[in-house]
């Protein structure tokens, strides 16, 4: 007997859903037979806002783009907005970015762990992996000041130095991270019900994901190999000795394991980065902010975040002030084109879990 | 996968082995406060002392959160507003930047991590005035390394030390554009400097016109309230930069160079009037009689003529300028850059007699009755002398008297040994001068180097084009040759005796220190007077006169209320700015009597 359609809204406030949105549902009984996504909810008008701040106090806003990981944000403005003036950037600063970056990508997938893992009932992974998260945070607040909001990269290179005995801080921190990824493994990739839950489930298309310009994880687990650090390597990427993981099969579970074996990258990075950085500057000071303009002409610098490829484009007409600004972010497919057509078939509890194996950002979205 | 996944269940269970362990982040915390890190972007602490309320924080912060206050026990002053940062901490977000831009380094943030309160209005408080804990958990400071102030001045070009003594050619060459640009935008726009200039000028607004290389509208501000700006742009003796804000750790903005860029940009006096285009209105009926064509004079002449008020000048030589046309050497001054300011200032209407000295070619009197009120400019002409024995003899003379005959194309004679004595301004300008007509030049001066009025780069400049100073020199007598001309300088060596009353130490000759300089000139420079004689005795009884100069209100006023007197005669800082200064008051002044009576 067929069952009768009911619609439902999940959001914008409900735990299964990532950051503040809204998802309708059509079911029929716990069949999903249309999803349409609503968003609005977050929007801070951050393009308006970066028009209406000089060209350096954006930096302060981009990293609110998104709360686990908001170093690339500002890593991607800080080039774009280095390229339009010319300026250089030490390359002690370089290195210390790729670090950032890293430690901010581990961070992020941390926090992912949780969601994924929460998303399917598996609750002692959160508690897990937000206490160790903690770890890299103490990082943070030694070198930015700032435990989740850094603050750190801005144009020119990075607010301040590494403090002193700060590389063993880090390669110590590494080391236990390492040893306790063999315990998420056991507790979260071998559980059977992680397997049960994940494994074809949310199946992305190889060929819709190319064509809708799908990026990052969700692209790597059709067993496509796309990573901006590789493809088109910014900072000191193209020195650094790493592999893009990739899976076949397109479902939450192999977009799991690409972010599995990737936080192992990182921590092979983080390494790298701490055995080879220069000494030197770690910042090409630009000039009194108040007066500082740059010339009329626009840039755009893609960066590798967790969620994928983000890009900042940041156009001058030669002020103090960007004339435009326009951030991409993945979640814009990913949250939207993407989930929308993902979720017709599924079932209704597999909702949040499909959404956190996007990596959904509302507000790269809602910008 | 098996229906019954034994792997996959057991698995899981390794998860016991943690089982009692807290997490890191709990194990001290509530009970032990967490230490926060060492650079960790708590809440504010101001150090209310080193800060100057500049506001660059408030300017800098995109969220609003700081507004600049009063606050009780502080007084505002030259250099300090008066007012500290208020911080909403509802609308902070931590991220430092206020600290990052603040000139002096006075503002920080401390290892706080936390503030509890159901008060919201509690948020809202001063860094430093409501939290002086902080001073002792300051961790994200600015550094000389990290602030974002440009410290270091783009050094302006200029002719070298000996190249320079060859000819009367400009030393300072002035900054090109792109110099410009940059030097101006190291300003942060806080306005302290416009306290501390005698006539308020509009520094930021300029320099920051400037800064976005539009140089015509610089030019309209700054004519905004002072008609001699390339006067001031060269010889300005700059009391704003001896505030400026990025001075605190570094060197003060070039002020007075930017504004010499911005008016020579505008190279005659058509095109000041183009580019200024002054609002002229309509005569009023009121007539304005001047006594001397000194920045004074001139000033209050142009703002009383674009006000419709016709302005005569009776100037007793032949060039307008005062002090600056016959003081002031022209290798700092050229003459044309005076001359393209007077040539604009008739242009807009000023009337000046030339030649016609007040007391002697027309009186006092008679200006009085013609106009309906008088401005008296005359500037301190008289110089002061020594007082001592062969003061006298031929080859002594009065440095101002000098400057005069040399700004006038005339030759003097004075040999190849010059003493000049004193050390100011007009000391050192008389000793580059004669530098310039072949002279070894030597400098006696009472008391230390560093005690020397004169501003610190004529000194150099002076020290540059190899005139020597000889300080702790008190002279006793000059020496003459068989013909009465000066052959020597007797002076005797001074010790720095400490004031009790806490002055400036004085100096007192040692007995039997004599020594002697040979000397084929001596060139006098303590000081100058000032020389009223043209006032007739009704007017001389009715004006009060206090220590040389004229006692006037704060709009120039004396006490006879339709005579207004200003610059050298009127001010204790007599420089060209304060006369400026002065004039303008005096617009004012004379506008409210008349215009306003009306
Ligand atoms: C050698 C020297 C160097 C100086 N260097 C600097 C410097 O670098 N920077 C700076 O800011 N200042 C400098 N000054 C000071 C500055 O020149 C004066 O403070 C300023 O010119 C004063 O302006 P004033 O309007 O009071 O009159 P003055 O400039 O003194 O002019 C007075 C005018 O009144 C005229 N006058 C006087 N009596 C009569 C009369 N009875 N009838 C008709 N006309 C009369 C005079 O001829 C003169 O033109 C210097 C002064 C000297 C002497
Ligand atoms: S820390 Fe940032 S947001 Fe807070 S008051 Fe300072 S500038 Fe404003
Ligand atoms: S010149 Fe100096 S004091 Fe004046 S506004 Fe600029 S920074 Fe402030």
């Amino acid at each position: 007997m067929r069952e009768k359609a009911t619609t439902l809204y999940i959001g914008p406030q409900h735990p299964g859903i990532t950051g503040n949105m809204m998802v309708r549902v059509k079911v029929e009984g716990d069949t999903i037979v249309k999803a349409t996504t609503e968003v609005g909810y977050l929007h801070r008008a951050f393009e308006k806002l970066i028009e209406q701040r000089n060209w350096l106090q954006s930096f302060t806003l981009l990293c609110r783009f998104c709360v686990p990981e908001p170093d690339p944000v500002e890593e991607s403005y800080a080039r774009a907005v280095e390229e339009l003036e010319g300026r250089e950037v030490p390359e002690r600063a370089k290195y210390i970015r790729v670090m950032v970056l890293e430690l901010a990508r581990i961070a992020s997938y941390m926090l992912w762990y949780g969601g994924q893992a929460g998303s399917l009932g598996l609750y002692t992974v959160g508690q897990w992996s937000v206490g160790d998260r903690n770890y890299i945070l103490d990082l943070f607040e030694e070198l930015t000041g700032g435990r989740v909001y850094h603050m750190y990269i801005w144009p020119g290179g990075v607010r301040r130095d590494m403090p002193e005995g700060f590389e063993e801080k880090v390669l110590k921190t590494m080391d236990y991270l390492e040893k306790r990824l063999d315990d998420y493994d056991d507790l979260m990739f071998e559980n059977s019900i992680f397997k049960k839950r994940t494994k074809g489930i949310g199946i992305i298309d190889k060929a819709k994901a190319i064509e809708w310009g799908v990026v990052g994880p969700p692209l790597r687990g059709c067993g496509i190999k796309h990573d901006v650090r590789i493809d088109d390597p910014y900072e000191v990427y193209d020195k650094l000795d790493f592999v893009v993981p990739t899976h076949e099969g397109g479902d939450i579970w192999s977009r799991a394991q690409v972010r599995r074996q990737e936080i192992r990258q990182s921590i092979r990075i983080v390494r790298q980065v701490i055995d080879k950085i220069p000494g030197g500057d770690f910042y090409n000071k630009i000039p009194n902010p108040q007066k500082w303009a740059l010339p009329k002409g626009d840039a755009y610098a893609r960066t590798e975040a967790v969620r994928g490829e983000v890009g900042m484009y940041v156009s001058s007409d030669g002020g103090t002030h960007p004339r435009r600004a326009h951030f991409r972010g993945a979640a814009y497919v990913h949250a939207i084109t993407l989930l929308e057509d993902l979720l017709v078939g599924e079932n209704l509890a597999d909702i949040s879990a499909i959404m956190n194996s996007l990596g959904t950002c509302p507000p790269e979205i809602e910008r | 996968m098996s229906f019954f996944d034994l792997k996959g269940t057991l698995k899981p269970l390794t998860a016991l082995k943690q089982f009692g362990k807290q997490p890191h982040t709990l194990k001290e915390t509530p009970f032990v406060p967490r230490e926060a890190a060492d650079r960790y972007r708590g809440f504010h602490y101001n150090d209310l002392e080193e800060c100057i309320g500049c506001g660059n924080c408030s300017t800098i912060c995109q969220n609003q959160a700081i507004d600049m206050v009063p606050v009780e026990g502080i007084e505002g002053k030259k250099g300090d507003s008066g007012l500290r940062p208020r911080i909403d901490h509802g609308r902070c977000c931590w991220c430092g930047l206020c600290v990052e831009v603040c000139p002096t380094g006075s503002l920080s943030l401390t290892k706080d991590y936390v503030y509890v309160s159901d008060d919201a209005d509690s948020f809202l408080w001063m860094p430093g005035v409501d939290n002086p804990e902080g001073k002792e958990r300051k961790s994200f400071v600015s550094t000389e390394a990290t602030s974002l102030n440009d410290f270091a001045r783009i050094p302006m070009p200029e002719l070298e030390g000996m190249e320079r003594v060859k000819s009367f050619a400009e030393v300072v060459l002035g900054y090109n554009e792109e110099q410009a640009r940059a030097e101006a935008s190291r300003c942060i726009s806080c306005g302290l400097c416009t306290e501390a200039c005698p006539e308020h000028m509009h520094i930021p607004e300029y320099i920051n016109a400037i800064a976005r290389a539009n140089d015509a509208d610089a030019v309209r501000i700054i004519y905004d309230n002072n008609p001699l700006p390339e006067m001031c742009g060269k010889v300005c003796t700059r009391r704003c930069e001896e505030v400026c804000a990025i001075a605190h750790r570094g060197e003060p903005i070039a002020i007075r160079w930017l504004k010499r860029y911005a008016t020579e940009t505008v190279n005659n006096a058509d095109l000041i009037k183009e580019i200024v285009n002054p609002e002229i209105n309509a005569p009023n009926g009121f007539k304005v009689g001047i006594v001397g064509a000194g920045p004074s004079g001139l000033t209050a002449a142009y703002y009383l003529a674009l006000r419709g008020f016709d302005c005569t000048i009776y100037e007793a030589h032949a060039k307008a300028g005062g002090m600056t046309m016959y003081g002031i050497p022209k290798y700092r001054f050229p003459e044309e850059s005076l001359d393209k300011q007077i040539e604009y200032i008739q242009k807009i209407g000023v009337k000046i007699h030339f030649n016609t000295r007040v007391g002697k070619d027309i009186s006092f009197k008679e200006i009085y009755e013609k106009y309906d009120a008088v401005f008296v400019g005359v500037g301190f002409p008289k110089p002061w002398t020594l007082g001592v024995e062969g003061e006298d003899l031929q080859g002594s003379i009065q440095a101002v008297n000098f400057l005069y005959e040399i700004n006038n194309g005339k030759q003097v004679d004075i040999g190849d040994k010059v003493i000049v004595i004193g050390g100011g301004n007009v000391a050192i300008d008389a000793a580059r001068v004669s530098r310039r007509l072949g002279a070894d030049v030597t400098i006696l001066y009472r008391r230390r180097v560093q005690d020397m009025p004169a501003d610190w780069e004529e000194i150099e400049g002076a020290e540059e084009e190899g005139v020597h100073i000889v300080p702790q020199a008190i002279p006793i007598q000059f020496h003459g040759d068989d013909k009465g001309h000066v052959k020597a300088v007797e002076y005797l060596l001074a010790e720095m005796v400490p004031d009790e009353r806490g002055r400036r130490p004085k100096p007192v000759a040692i007995e039997g220190s004599n020594k002697t300089i040979e000397a084929t000139a001596v060139l006098g420079a303590i000081g100058q007077q000032g020389d009223y004689s043209f006032l007739e005795e009704e007017f001389a009884e009715k004006i009060r006169i206090e220590r040389g100069r004229f006692v006037v209100n704060e709009f120039q006023q004396t006490t006879d209320p339709k005579i207004f007197a200003g610059g050298d005669a009127a001010n204790r800082t007599a420089d060209a700015i304060s006369a400026i200064a002065d004039g303008y008051r005096a617009v004012k002044g004379i506008e409210a009597m008349l215009v306003k009576e009306k």
